[in-house]
């Protein structure tokens, strides 16, 4: 049986909750480990945080609550679009954008990495996808925008226990 | 869900203790890291703690305000310690190297 949600929303950081929530919900009726759960909400926290910061280079607001520095709302933030689809029990995750793109995708991907040391960021964001996710696959082009795909197979704990 | 708010830093004899959010993402990490960097520049601030107490998620913008944070207490002699980390956390710890400038404290 296939299951599949997509969802759009504007490529503002308030919507970063939004997105790792919604996944999480789509999922749970498949009984997810608290461990492949957040798993998946971090890496859906990565993929979407990317797009919003570095491809549509949103960085207003940054989570000051009633703050004084709202920064400059761009009046078009751009679209996420968020796409899952259940096959069983593997899960695929796309994340889409039409942001800038990315030059160098593999340079991206390298732990510690950023082209945006200013914000703090960590440079992590997909080694940490990779790590979290079973597959991961990153489609780019300047002016193209980013596409990220992502899977994981879920419950793979208690089919190792079903064996036992 | 809960915001940090300025109740959250709290000075110690000479350490900065942050109480963490429950859910540490980029959205909010911009206001952490501004507030951390006002005590540390007003107080007479040494170390800093991180109380993951509430913290129910976290991702890569976590390790950024840790980082960020070691990066301007170090050359000063500061030490940055982490409080109330749950299994996921600290793998988050393991798996960016994180653990070897954190010293994570039981308690």
């Amino acid at each position: 049986m296939r299951n599949e949600m997509e969802i759009i929303f504007d490529a503002l950081s308030d919507n970063e909750g939004f997105a790792r929530v919604a996944v999480a919900a789509f999922i749970a009726h498949l009984n997810p480990t608290l461990e492949e759960m957040a798993d998946i909400k971090t890496a859906v926290s990565e993929a979407v945080t990317n797009s919003i910061i570095h491809g549509y280079e949103n960085l207003q607001g940054y989570g000051r609550p009633g703050g004084k520095e709202e920064g400059i709302h761009k009046p078009n933030p751009g679209k996420v679009r968020l796409c899952c689809a259940l096959e069983k029990n593997i899960l695929s995750i796309e994340v889409i954008d039409s942001g800038k793109g990315i030059e160098d995708v593999e340079r991206a991907m390298e732990p510690l990495y950023t082209s945006k040391p200013e914000l703090e960021r960590s440079g992590m964001g997909f080694a940490f996808m990779e790590a979290f996710m079973d597959d991961l696959e990153v489609e780019s082009a300047p002016g193209q925008g980013t596409k990220v795909r992502m899977i994981k197979k879920i419950g793979v704990g208690g089919w190792i226990e079903h064996q036992c | 869900m809960g915001q940090i708010a300025t109740e959250d830093f709290q000075v110690i004899d000479s350490c900065l203790l942050i109480q963490l959010p429950e859910e540490i993402d980029h959205h909010g990490a911009g206001f952490i890291c501004e507030c951390a960097d006002r005590y540390l520049v007003r107080e007479d601030v040494r170390d800093v703690v991180f109380d993951f107490g509430r913290t129910r998620f976290m991702d890569s913008s976590g390790i950024g305000i840790i980082m960020g944070r070691y990066r301007k207490i170090s050359c000063f002699g500061g030490r940055v310690y982490a409080i109330h980390v749950d299994r996921q956390i600290e793998r988050i710890f393991r798996l960016s190297g994180l653990n070897k400038i954190v010293e994570v404290l039981e308690s």
